[in-house]
Parts: structure tokens; C-alpha cells; sequence
């Protein structure tokens, strides 16, 4: 009986027995070959001497493996800081880094403070409220580009009021850091997801709380956060890999200063006395990429569920 | 609802206090939704009549702008730049530049969509079945589908960009090993750059699409298959009779993400169509970018994100009305 029952679930689901079970394998390893040959063929590329041009026919093996390509891009690009003078220079990776550290941090607050809001509270306007911040998810950021960029532009002047005669240099916020993370300081996604989340703590345990005189932070902090972890790192995962692959806001906001990592590669690529070195432009695309590419090989199964989150956004 | 036990009087029994917490914890969102969606939305459609023109010196009157419908008397009436609805009305002319762009974006757009779209989720469903069993080094296989998706798409079109050089580049040299010496340069041919975005797209897209249905397919009941193969059905009669149709939920769901998705994908056009004549390959976004910030056309680029707005708009309701449906179905 045992062994019938064990057959008969090895034969079915989805197991198709006319091809066997090799051929299936095969095209699996075949296609997941064929998706890595970019990365794959990237990384050899970049460790190549700069001044192949690959004019041979060789295309996988180079004469010798070398960080000659690393060493030359990141010296015609500023991609790290450099110690000068008693403070870090400008740099693609701190510009990047900033941007991102900045909306999240800010996000982490709002997210979690509005999830509670629209979880715990019954109060007048709470179902207008809301979807009024779920108008985000219908008209995302990327394509209102044109207004923010007139909006951050102003900021200084308009919104906080400092006089046109004081302003150009010291008080724009166009160029800087904070400039490319303000318009997600709310997140529409995020709130909804922290609300889900909150949604799911016990409403016993909730109000065992209320009954011992516990104040609405006190609730936050011991209550509805400690189930709610991981909801809160899902999104904050995909928050940061949302921001450090951003290009076109970025593109809007910055000219010079505080260009991040993708716009670094993008001025890179269209270098003129770069020309067709790729094995320069390949190691600028992995001095990119790797850090999240990285993290996302260590963290693999976190990284494929918080996207599964991220379908929302 | 914060319930402080104090004590009140009877008088105040009758009238609630206004609770004010809610809303000062809310403000932070609600200042910025407000400020970065709301207002600029309104915004754009207030802009789109506006006529400014920088960058031309032959355009710095609205009546140089050869749009019908502006003549003296409603210039008096509106002030100076103000052209009213012109630019919409040009777009839909059929012999002016205005019309004439925004027809081809369009129908760009159009070819995006339909060329990535349907691929990529067909691709991502066979990914997810593949992925979805049991074999060694299966997670291997995850990774190397699902990486794309971390990866920058700066970083992705830079690594397309180089397998689509003309003579040594990977994809020309695959064509000529199979014996085919058509056209060399993709990215610079205006009838191929298109394309080009969309292999770069369904690439990168595919892994992403590949875990709604990984979900999807962990949520499927075993016994409806056990059944199946004890009727004799094959794998594919309980392909294409069992699991298709119990995905449809997924599928819809990514369906619109996917098209919704697509008219935002930008990043690689910036990278590798960036030398072409402006409208030849440009997707609508992309060509926003350009009339804003290149062309400077003020008010058509404005008028073009009031189309994508509406667009965008009409995906996320149907997708709200859609799902609503499927649930009263179910």
C-alpha cells in the first residue's frame, strides 16, 4: 500500500515521463546558461588587459588575467571617495550610498508610523486618507520627472521661503543628495504593506496592552513590531535595491555633484576617449553592480521574497 | 481606537474628543504624497496649455508655433503663452511634427509592450515549472534566472550594448555561426533598436516574472494532479488543463504589472539608443525626457505626461475592477 501510494506520487504531478526527467534537467541548465552568459562573459571582459579590443576572434580567453581594466576606470572616474585634505571627496559609491542610507532611513519611519495609523486607529477620514496616499501607487513618481524637477528647483525658495537674492549657491537643493530621496520620503507601498502586517498582529494582545496602560508608542514598539520584522526588512530590502539601480530621477536632479553610481556608468559609457574598450566599461558596470550582487547571492531567499512583496509597487 | 480610561464628566459623555494623534503621525506621508504626486499631477494638466520654448529663437512667439486654433482674439482673452488645448489638438492632427512624434511614441509603445510583455511571462511561466522540482543545483538555477532583476539596467543595457557591436560582438557572432549575415548594427538601425530594448527587456524581466508564478504554482493542491494522472492524463493535458487555468489569478496580476511596468522601463534606451534621431525607437517616457530637457518643448512634454498619466491610470483601474471581478467569480 505504501510503496503504491509512493509510486504513484513520484508518477504524477509534474514529472512528464515521455521526455524523462534528463531532458527536462538539461533544459533547465541550458537556459539558466544562457541567462548567466552576460554576467558571466562581463566578468571575464573586465579582467582583461584595457588595451584589448577584442578584435580577434577569441572572445572568451584572454592572454593573461589582470586589474588593469579596474585600475584605469576607476582612475578616469571618481567611483570611490579619496581622502583629501581631512574629508572624503565626492564619489559615485558615497553619492549612491547617501541617496539610498537617506530614503530609507526616512521611509522606515513614515512606513511604519503610517502602517500603525491605518491599522490601530478608527478616526474621521481614515478610508479617504488612504486612498489618498494610494494615489502614489496609481501615478508613480517616475513620470511626474518634469513638475518635482521645478518643485526641487524651488524648494528653498517657494517652500521655505528663503529670498531669490540668497539662494543660488547655498540653499538649492538641486545637486545634492536629498534632493534625489525626497519625493519617497512617503511610500504609498510601503504604508499598505506595513498595514497588512499590523493588521495581522492579534487584536487580544493589542488590547491586553491597552488595558495595562500602555502609551500609542509603547503599543508600536512592543506589540505591533516585534511580529512585524520581517515585513519591515522586505521592504526595506527592496527599497534599497530600488534606489541604488535609480537612473532617471537621479538624471533630473543632479548634474555634478552628487551624481550616483548609475549615472556615473551612464557619463562613463559616453566618454569619448573610451571609445570600444570594453574590458573598461565591463569592469565599470561590475564596480556598479556587484555590492547588491553580492548581497543578493548571501541572501538569496530574502531577496526573492521581498520582491514577491514588491509586485505592489 | 486609543482608549485612555479617564474619567469624565456626563456632559462630555455626549460629545467625543476629536483625536489628534492619527493625524499628526500621518503627516509626515500625507506632506509628501502630497507635494512629489498630488500637486505635481495637477500640475502637468495645468502646464500642458502653456507655450515655452527656450531653446528655439525661431518659436518664442505662440504665434510661431503652427498650431490650429490660436489667432489674436483668444490670445488677447487667455494672455500671452497660454494656448489652450493646441498641443493635444496637434497630436491628433495628422500632418503636424507634434502629431507626427507623438504617433510614432506611440506606436512604439504599442510594439514595447506587445514585443516583451506576452514573451517574458510565457518565458517566466516555463522558468517557474522548470525551477519549481526537484534536482541538484536547482538553486543555482534560481539564481542565475532571477539575477537580472538586481541588476542595474544601466549596467544590463552596458553588457547588451556590447554583445550588439557590429563584427565580434556576441549576438552578430551567433547570427553569422548559424550562417546569417544580415544587419550589423542593431542599436544604431532605427528598425532594430527596438527590439534591441525589448531582448534587453524580456531578459531582464523574465526572472522577475518567474516568482509570482513560483508562488502561484507553491499554492497549487496536489490531489487535483494525482487525480489527473490517475485518469491518464499527460504532463501536458495537466499542463494546459489543470495548472494554466489555475494560475489565471497570477497571471493576470502580472499581466499588469508587466504592461504597467513597461511604460516605465527607460534606463536602457538612455544607454543604447541615445544616438538616434529623436521619435525613431523612443518609447514615451523617454520621449517626455527628451522634449523636457533636450528639445525643451515645455508644454508638449507636459501634454505627452498627461497621456501617459491617463494611460497608467486606466491600467491601474482596470486592474482594480479586474481583480474585484475574478473575486465575485470565484
Amino acid at each position: 500500500m505504501q510503496t503504491e501510494r509512493a509510486a504513484l506520487n513520484a508518477s504524477a504531478a509534474r514529472q512528464p515521463r515521455s521526455w524523462g526527467v534528463w531532458g527536462i534537467n538539461l533544459l533547465t541548465v541550458t537556459l539558466a546558461l544562457v541567462w548567466a552568459i552576460p554576467i558571466l562573459w562581463a566578468t571575464i571582459v573586465s579582467f582583461r588587459p584595457p588595451s584589448d579590443n577584442l578584435g580577434r576572434g577569441d572572445v572568451w580567453f584572454a592572454d593573461r588575467l589582470t586589474l588593469d581594466s579596474y585600475e584605469k576606470a576607476t582612475s578616469l572616474a571618481p567611483f570611490f571617495p579619496k581622502w583629501e585634505d581631512g574629508h572624503l571627496t565626492n564619489s559615485y559609491y558615497t553619492n549612491t550610498i547617501e541617496f539610498t542610507a537617506l530614503t530609507l532611513a526616512v521611509q522606515l519611519v513614515t512606513v511604519t508610523l503610517g502602517g500603525f495609523v491605518f491599522a490601530h486607529f478608527e478616526f474621521f477620514g481614515k478610508r479617504f486618507l488612504f486612498a489618498f496616499i494610494l494615489l502614489q501607487m496609481m501615478i508613480p513618481t517616475a513620470i511626474l520627472l518634469v513638475p518635482n524637477f521645478v518643485t526641487i528647483r524651488e524648494f528653498s525658495t517657494v517652500y521655505l521661503g528663503i529670498p531669490k537674492a540668497l539662494y543660488y549657491k547655498e540653499f538649492s537643493l538641486y545637486d545634492t543628495p536629498l534632493a534625489m530621496a525626497m519625493p519617497y520620503f512617503g511610500s504609498a507601498f510601503g504604508t499598505f504593506l506595513m498595514r497588512q502586517a499590523f493588521l495581522g498582529v492579534p487584536r487580544d494582545l493589542v488590547d491586553a496592552g491597552v488595558v495595562d496602560g500602555c502609551r500609542w508608542y509603547h503599543l508600536l514598539r512592543h506589540v505591533y513590531l516585534p511580529p512585524s520584522w520581517p515585513s519591515l526588512i522586505a521592504f526595506g530590502m527592496v527599497t534599497v535595491s530600488f534606489h541604488w539601480n535609480e537612473l532617471l530621477w537621479p538624471l533630473v536632479v543632479t548634474s555634478d555633484k552628487a551624481r550616483p553610481l548609475t549615472m556615473g556608468l551612464l557619463r562613463f559609457t559616453q566618454l569619448t576617449d573610451i571609445g570600444a574598450q570594453w574590458s573598461l566599461m565591463m569592469a565599470a558596470t561590475l564596480i556598479i553592480a556587484a555590492p547588491l550582487l553580492l548581497l543578493f547571492i548571501i541572501f538569496q531567499r530574502q531577496f526573492i521574497s521581498s520582491f514577491l512583496h514588491s509586485g505592489l509597487k | 481606537m486609543t482608549s485612555s480610561a479617564s474619567v469624565r464628566t456626563r456632559w462630555q459623555m455626549r460629545r467625543p474628543r476629536i483625536q489628534w494623534l492619527p493625524y499628526v503621525l500621518l503627516l509626515p506621508t500625507l506632506y509628501f504624497v502630497f507635494l512629489f504626486t498630488v500637486y505635481p499631477t495637477f500640475k502637468v494638466l495645468r502646464d500642458s496649455r502653456i507655450y515655452y520654448h527656450p531653446s528655439r529663437p525661431d518659436r518664442q512667439m505662440v504665434t510661431d508655433l503652427k498650431l490650429p486654433g490660436i489667432d489674436e482674439a483668444t490670445r488677447s482673452i487667455r494672455g500671452p503663452n497660454n494656448v489652450g488645448l493646441a498641443y493635444f489638438r496637434a497630436m491628433v492632427e495628422p500632418d503636424s511634427p507634434e502629431g507626427e512624434t507623438f504617433r510614432q511614441v506611440i506606436g512604439n509603445s504599442a510594439l514595447y509592450v506587445v514585443g516583451t510583455v506576452p514573451i517574458s511571462m510565457i518565458l517566466a511561466l516555463l522558468f517557474a515549472l522548470l525551477v519549481n522540482r526537484k534536482m541538484r543545483g536547482v538553486g543555482i538555477a534560481r539564481l542565475a534566472l532571477f539575477y537580472p532583476t538586481v541588476l542595474p539596467m544601466v549596467s544590463a543595457a552596458t553588457i547588451w550594448l556590447f554583445f550588439f557591436t557590429p563584427d565580434y560582438g556576441l549576438w552578430n557572432q551567433l547570427f553569422k555561426f548559424f550562417g546569417y549575415g544580415g544587419p550589423q548594427n542593431w542599436v544604431i538601425n532605427p528598425k532594430l533598436a527596438l527590439w534591441s530594448l525589448i531582448i534587453v527587456a524580456i531578459w531582464k524581466n523574465a526572472g522577475y516574472f518567474m516568482i509570482f508564478y513560483l508562488a502561484g504554482l507553491q499554492g497549487l493542491p496536489e490531489d487535483v494532479y494525482e487525480a489527473a494522472a490517475l485518469d491518464g492524463a499527460n504532463w501536458f493535458t495537466q499542463l494546459t488543463r489543470i495548472t494554466v487555468p489555475l494560475l489565471r489569478r497570477t497571471t493576470l496580476f502580472v499581466s499588469v504589472i508587466a504592461i504597467i511596468g513597461a511604460f516605465q522601463q527607460v534606463e536602457h534606451a538612455l544607454v543604447m539608443t541615445y544616438e538616434l534621431v529623436s521619435g525613431e525607437a523612443d518609447l514615451l517616457l523617454y520621449e517626455i525626457y527628451q522634449q523636457r530637457f533636450i528639445q525643451q518643448d515645455y508644454g508638449f512634454a507636459n501634454s505627452l505626461t498627461v497621456v501617459m498619466i491617463a494611460i497608467l491610470f486606466a491600467l491601474t483601474l482596470a486592474n482594480v475592477f479586474l481583480t474585484e471581478r475574478q473575486e465575485y467569480a470565484n
